[in-house]
């Protein structure tokens, strides 16, 4: 404790960061080196699916969990982080979608088209996806400057991106709801935090 | 001294060794570990020991050898490593992700068991553990395997023909449907002791065929893989396998088998009726609802790198000697 309170707020986030970029770097060098030599289970393709798609959830909530955290505890440097977290969102939900159309449909075009279009929770996989690139590509600081008020609407979408994305989990499941549940909950919970928001968006249209 | 080397084709010891004497003699040779250790360092460490300090695994499903004819005609087949077999498995009442039937089922009692066979038929039968693999000649018969999912597998099961078991029970005019029934012991089976652990499947698990679908010769009662009798994973001691059809017409470790008059309840049917039908043929041309069923991956060897995906081919490939079942049949209705 006594180190922590010599930390500036430069450093806290330094090294908060170092250990966000080690959490999600890692695990994902070592799910690609285990399913490149056949060490994922009998199903790397299925392995490494799952793998990703619940981490880009596991970090889309912990990045949707950071404002109301700062505001509870007065952290008000962990809002440093999230362009970071809201980034392996973004790469996390890129290697999800390299893996179905790489392993799991294997470039077969037609296939990865067909799905898309005739697969609800696909297509609302992939709107999801599309509206994360957007969000990564604004994070870019000179865009975001340029853009003005016009990217706070934008990063809004983040909400929407939450819902998309517990949706299309909860649509992919066989049967076995519960963990697909459990994850609507975190989802609802976190939301709640945001609920002036979006009372005042709806009262003032 | 006259020294032998051996030739790379003559058998070594260990080759010739039955599995469970094998085993048998590892276990001596632990006890007396144990027996040494203990004398030295006192009871806790031996108990330790004995509890899984030095083995990594401790308690796996014995298994042992079957006699079997060998399955000719498929030897080509490039088959599905068995390490892979054995632990990707779809069996809900050891829990819902691929591996966890293999890591919950290793303490499953398939000894003493009961098979019944009853209902609409003039001899009913029960069969117990021994008779399983005893009471009919048992065959390899190496089959494509193809989950509703879009995965497959080829695998060398060890069995007999159900037709077999069905014409010594003779059943009356009256039988036009088979009924199956898996065991349900919630104390063996997590899964259906908690509905989450389960998947919230309504157990036992049930299937169904008709009379003639079970009288198919390629319908298999299978006792065994690769050489040896059925990891319980995998439905020991014995289980359905329909080579045409989607992987969970193939119910695991049965206990009942019914002749009924009529179609009866099958449990993915019951579950969600608009994505799985009674029937369940493998059919490229009728999608699941949220996936394609026209191609599907074959689960062999090689990592993400492995180029697997194939055309899914009618009735899995075996419509030459199933699609005459089926011939006025609307198999997009009875999908």
């Amino acid at each position: 404790m006594s180190l922590n309170l010599k930390l500036t707020t430069k450093n806290k986030v330094f090294f908060l960061k170092i250990v966000i970029h080690l959490l999600a770097i890692l695990p994902l060098i070592n799910l690609y080196i285990a399913a490149f030599n056949d060490q994922l289970g009998a199903d790397p393709v299925e392995a490494v699916i799952h793998f990703t798609g619940i981490g880009a959830l596991n970090l889309l909530l912990i990045t949707l969990a950071v404002s109301p955290i700062s505001k509870q505890f007065k952290w008000a440097y962990l809002l440093q982080t999230r362009r970071l977290l809201g980034l392996y969102v973004f790469t996390y939900a890129f290697f999800h979608l390299v893996n179905f159309l790489a392993f799991e449909v294997q470039f077969d075009m037609s296939l990865f088209f067909e799905e898309i279009i005739e697969r609800p929770y696909i297509t609302i996989g992939l709107v999801a996806f599309m509206l994360l690139l957007a969000l990564a590509v604004t994070s870019i600081k000179a865009i975001k400057r340029k853009m003005g008020k016009g990217w706070q609407t934008l990063h809004n979408f983040n909400y929407l991106i939450i819902l998309l994305v517990a949706i299309h989990f909860y649509w992919s499941v066989k049967s076995d709801i519960t963990e697909p549940l459990i994850y609507w909950v975190i989802t609802l919970f976190l939301l709640r935090f945001r609920f002036g928001k979006f009372k005042r968006w709806f009262s003032h249209k | 001294m006259l020294i032998q080397k051996p030739k790379a084709y003559q058998l070594k010891d260990n080759d010739v060794t039955d599995e469970n004497i094998y085993n048998g003699r590892r276990n001596v040779l632990k006890t007396m570990g144990f027996l040494g250790a203990g004398a030295l360092l006192g009871n806790t460490f031996a108990s330790k020991a004995k509890a899984g300090f030095f083995d990594e695994k401790i308690a796996t499903f014995n298994t042992y050898k079957l006699d079997f004819q060998p399955d000719n005609k498929n030897q080509t087949l490039i088959k599905t490593p068995e390490k892979k077999v054995i632990s990707h498995n779809n069996f809900y009442e050891f829990g819902t992700n691929k591996t966890d039937p293999q890591k919950n089922a290793q303490q499953f009692k398939v000894n003493p068991w009961q098979l019944t066979i009853s209902g609409e038929c003039d001899n009913p039968i029960t069969l117990d553990h021994d008779d399983l693999t005893k009471s009919f000649s048992l065959e390899e018969r190496i089959y494509r395997m193809r989950c509703v999912e879009a995965w497959s597998m080829v695998i060398p099961w060890i069995g007999f023909s159900l037709a077999d078991l069905i014409k010594k029970a003779a059943p009356n005019s009256k039988a036009k449907y088979v009924a199956f029934e898996t065991l349900y012991d919630p104390n063996q089976m997590p899964g259906q002791a908690s509905r989450r652990i389960g998947g919230g499947v309504k157990y036992p698990y049930v299937e169904g065929l008709r009379l003639d679908e079970a009288m198919n010769p390629l319908t298999l009662m299978s006792v065994g893989l690769y050489g040896k009798t059925l990891p319980p994973q995998n439905g020991a001691p014995i289980r359905l396998v329909v080579p045409w059809k989607y992987g969970f017409k193939s119910i695991k470790s049965i206990v009942g088998i019914k002749f009924l008059t009529h179609e009866p309840p099958t449990t993915w049917n019951i579950l969600a009726p608009k994505e799985y039908g009674f029937y369940a043929n493998v059919n490229p041309e009728v999608s699941h609802p949220r996936w394609s069923q026209a191609s599907e991956r074959r689960i062999t060897t090689g990592g993400l790198f492995a180029r697997n995906r194939i055309e899914t081919l009618p009735f899995n490939g075996y419509g030459e000697e199933v699609a005459s079942l089926y011939k006025n049949m609307n198999l997009r209705k009875s999908f």
